[in-house]
């Protein structure tokens, strides 16, 4: 990529003779072309012994503490995340980015290791430069997400923890694709993953309408984050709100919780 | 928590499946459609692991486009069963195997309409009728009493209604609207989905007004 050239960088060529010390950012760079195994002989069987499954004292805890949702209408898609990230009991974080900018037609969410969700997201971003570079047209959602879920099929069973969105507006309208690491992917008006994510539905299914305007529609989206935030205790921080139009996606709102909560507060009284 | 049914009837196979795309506790989509198209006149339903039952369908499904593309002519139902298995089988002691059980339903001018039940272990049978999953516990036992040989349309689609029906009655999970397709010597057709028929409160045996006893 780019800061290759502009490190002097020179990675082995991928057919070269150095068999051994392979260069580990040439390996992640064409990871989407071959199927990256780890070097050690059978990676569920050895990382099942750092999970928090079993009795041992090194635990390898993904952070599924979040909440996130995205939901088709009329105008378009809003995708509203939170911006808590917690490791146990701890607060790591509450300032964490978990929408992830693709293109500027293209988002996709973050729900389960940040890490898996932004490293595959990053490539996926590559391989839509890619197509669009070869084809001369932009990529379908359809198509962007059906690569990733390709992608992560690949290392199914080998520990990936990614439950994402991919959302976009393409020639036949808005888009909206749910990824997981298991290799699911569905289509839908609406989705919502995370550990908040059934709190977040409750207010979503109770006021969704196909014909809401933009700016009732906005407004759903931070109320559903704003309840499962006061109900999930892995979820909080801000209200991060997209808006994916025609034209591309618009960043609309920051808000934090604790603000909302006494706005909304206010307001019933 | 997926059910799949299969009936095959003189001339077609009536192949059904539930709706429901579920994620531990929620139902992420309500109208998926589990029933994946090998060729004009094959069809596959599958349930099972998530990404695995997509995954191997489109492989199933491409390969036999690519027979009939080198071939000049389609396999027959029992022969893509077979292969089908065969794929099954093979990565079953693989470190990727498939968790998929299946139902294939499909018509051929030599062996007219056949049903193949098929699980994730590899094992294959040709059936008149069969389900997968937990509806399987409810539903063999009304094919077993209605089920006949030669069923016309209208009659299998009244035997799925009532399996159906048993399975909303019974199965604690809701299961209330189901993708149903068939196939015959036209190719295949989707059908209007079905769901449970609603009984009116005074059909439901023993329910009185509320007086107090």
């Amino acid at each position: 990529m780019a800061l290759q050239q502009i490190a002097g960088l020179k990675f082995p060529a991928r057919n070269s003779d150095l068999v051994g010390e392979k260069d580990i950012v040439d390996d992640c760079l064409n990871a989407s072309f071959n199927l990256q195994i780890p070097r050690f002989c059978d990676p569920v069987e050895l990382l099942k012994q750092y999970s928090e499954n079993e009795d041992s004292d090194v635990k390898i805890r993904f952070d599924h503490g979040t909440t996130t949702l995205a939901f088709k209408f009329q105008h378009g898609v809003i995708v509203a995340v939170d911006s808590r990230a917690t490791a146990g009991q701890w607060i790591a974080s509450q300032t964490v980015k978990k929408v992830i900018e693709i293109n500027p037609y293209l988002l996709g969410t973050m729900a389960g290791g940040a890490a898996d969700c932004s490293f595959w997201e990053r490539v996926l971003a590559q391989q839509c430069r890619l197509y669009e570079l070869r084809n001369k047209e932009r990529i379908s959602v359809a198509a962007a997400s059906k690569l990733l879920a390709n992608m992560v099929y690949g290392y199914k069973g080998m520990g990936l923890s990614m439950g994402t969105m991919i959302c976009g507006w393409d020639k036949r309208g808005p888009g909206l694709y749910y990824v997981d690491s298991d290799g699911t992917r569905l289509t839908n008006y609406m989705f919502s993953v995370g550990s908040g994510s059934t709190y977040a539905y409750g207010v979503l299914d109770s006021g969704y309408r196909w014909d809401l305007n933009v700016d009732e529609a906005i407004k759903l989206g931070r109320r559903a984050i704003y309840h499962a935030t006061h109900r999930d205790a892995y979820s909080g921080g801000v209200v991060n709100l997209y808006h994916m139009k025609e034209t591309g996606w618009v960043k609309i709102s920051q808000d934090d919780v604790l603000d909302l909560h006494y706005e909304y507060q206010k307001e019933k009284q | 928590m997926e059910c799949l049914i299969g009936i095959r009837g003189k001339d077609f196979v009536l192949m059904a499946g539930d709706s429901v795309a579920g994620r531990s506790v929620v139902a992420m989509k309500k109208d998926h459609d589990k029933m994946y198209q090998l060729s004009n006149r094959l069809l596959m339903a599958a349930c099972g692991e998530g990404g695995d039952t997509v995954q191997f369908a489109e492989y199933i499904a491409k390969n036999i486009q690519l027979y009939r593309m080198r071939n000049g002519y389609d396999l027959s139902t029992k022969a893509a069963a077979s292969f089908t298995r065969r794929n099954l089988a093979d990565y079953l002691r693989s470190s990727t195997p498939y968790f998929v059980n299946l139902l294939i339903g499909g018509y051929d001018d030599s062996d007219g309409a056949d049903l193949y039940y098929m699980d994730y272990l590899g094992s294959m049978v040709k059936l008149p009728f069969g389900v997968h999953g937990y509806g399987s516990f409810f539903v063999l036992s009304v094919m077993d009493r209605y089920y006949k040989e030669d069923m016309t349309r209208d009659e299998a689609l009244v035997l799925l209604q009532r399996c159906i029906d048993e399975i909303h009655e019974r199965f604690i999970i809701n299961l209330n609207s189901f993708k149903v397709k068939i196939v015959d010597k036209e190719g295949i057709h989707v059908m209007k989905d079905l769901r449970p028929t609603t009984k009116q409160p005074e059909e439901t045996p023993g329910t009185q007004s509320m007086d107090i006893v």
